[in-house]
């Protein structure tokens, strides 16, 4: 126990803000998630052929692909592409990119993959009808959206995109890899540093069991807000 | 575009995408067990058998499949016992311990699959089978197991695939997988986007595969 002291002695306060951090790039990977998701689920359901095969390939790429390779692609690929386009601006100095921008980039474009699915589904199952009664009573097209589609669409989507937190808040784990001391980098060093791995990581699931347990309390009370009037 | 790059890093990653098989099929073989075995517990009339064995697929469905790869690697190798038993031949090198900690994951995963399939067979099947005279053995594996796995076959396809892309991190522990190759590669030319196509191209191209097999067979087994 006094492994997990807090201050000097032990790493309590480490792996404490550790999972802040964790939580930090869930949260903003999840934001940027949603971000993808505003832009690709539109194309996904587009008419047109060709912005249907951008939609298309953007989600079944990310989904196909392993999630370690994407993070290697941003971490290798990240500052290589912005000191690309800083040199053609006539910037030539070396830049690093913060790994937490990086990192919940990278967990921001897999996460957006599955919520553009999500949306996808949640938007495919509403009653034609609906939209066709809010056409008929003149409402405007983007009133329709956020007054009729939008608070029937997020009913069905929570449940769903629930799954997406979690598949999220897990995926960050890896970006352990590119030096981000979240919960499993902070679980490695104290590991080395006090050769008891099993003691660390062990305690490293409990944290993430602790982080998906709460959150999925949370998210059953905001699928009753939602669902209610059914 | 460094096209000689791809084109020279194609037969490595080619050899790697072997290794990636091979942890993909053993850990689904072994997996496929595991959540037999615990998707029989969890229907178990038992509250302790049947809280156990929801107390595993909750633990290893809610905990990123990284620290159980580090807690069977490096955690393990601690207990002093576990060094002096036979288990340790297993448990000291990387691509077993792996493998293990894959099918224990998937294992998780398949025993929800076949569980809520095994759920949502009618009752009217059983009892047809019971008024019958069938014996309650031979409903199970004549009537029961059938319908699961053809229930269950779409989910599974997408597990098969969520695995594959899970043996990437077989990398995390020295293994030179396909994606341990891809970053090998990466790094030694900083080339990313040029190794990421070829790599992730067989990724995709084996998903398909899988995709495609998975559908196959849901049409063949259509009732």
């Amino acid at each position: 126990m006094e492994l997990l002291a807090f201050g000097k002695t032990g790493w309590g306060d480490e792996l404490f803000y550790a999972t802040l951090m964790t939580l930090a790039v869930s949260v903003t990977a999840m934001l940027i998630g949603f971000f993808f998701a505003l832009i690709f689920t539109p194309l996904k359901l587009s008419k047109n052929k060709f912005l249907n095969l951008i939609g298309n390939f953007y989600t079944t790429v990310i989904r196909g692909v392993p999630e370690l390779l994407v993070i290697y692609l941003f971490f290798f690929g990240g500052s290589g592409t912005i000191m690309f386009v800083a040199s053609m601006f006539g910037y030539f100095e070396y830049i690093e990119i913060n790994a937490f921008i990086t990192g919940s980039f990278a967990i921001g474009i897999i996460s957006g993959a599955y919520s553009t699915e999500v949306f996808r589904g949640a938007i495919q199952s509403i009653d034609k009808g609906q939209f066709e009664a809010s056409k008929v009573l003149g409402i405007k097209k983007h009133i329709q959206f956020y007054k009729v589609i939008l608070p029937q669409m997020l009913r069905l989507a929570i449940p769903n995109l629930s799954n997406v937190w979690q598949i999220t808040l897990k995926d960050t784990s890896l970006i352990s890899v590119t030096g981000l001391v979240e919960i499993m980098r902070q679980s490695y060093i104290a590991a080395g540093s006090t050769r008891d791995p099993l003691f660390f990581y062990s305690f490293a699931a409990v944290l993430y069991l602790l982080l998906t347990y709460f959150s999925m309390k949370l998210i059953n009370k905001l699928e009753l807000k939602y669902s209610r009037g059914y | 575009m460094d096209f000689e790059l791809m084109i020279n890093s194609l037969p490595k990653l080619l050899n790697a995408t072997v290794i990636t098989l091979k942890l993909l099929s053993l850990s689904l073989f072994f997996g496929l067990f595991i959540g037999f075995l615990f998707a029989v517990l969890r229907m178990n009339k038992n509250p302790i058998i049947n809280k156990f064995a929801y107390g595993y697929s909750y633990v290893f469905r809610g905990t990123p499949l990284l620290v159980q790869i580090f807690i069977i690697y490096y955690g393990l190798g601690q207990v002093e016992y576990l060094r002096s038993t036979v288990l340790w031949v297993i448990l000291k090198e990387p691509y077993w311990c792996a493998i293990i900690a894959f099918a224990l994951n998937t294992g998780a995963y398949t025993s929800e699959i076949l569980r809520s399939a095994f759920q949502t067979i009618k009752l009217g099947m059983i009892e047809a089978g019971k008024s019958l005279g069938i014996s309650s053995k031979i409903i199970f594996y004549k009537i029961q197991i059938p319908i699961a796995i053809r229930q269950s076959l779409p989910a599974y396809g997408n597990e098969i695939i969520l695995m594959l892309k899970g043996t990437s991190l077989a990398s995390t522990v020295t293994l030179m997988d396909l994606t341990g190759v891809a970053k090998y590669i990466i790094s030694t030319t900083f080339k990313p986007i040029e190794v990421f196509i070829v790599a992730g191209g067989i990724y995709l191209f084996m998903t398909f595969l899988v995709h495609n097999t998975i559908k196959y067979l849901e049409r063949k087994f259509s009732y």
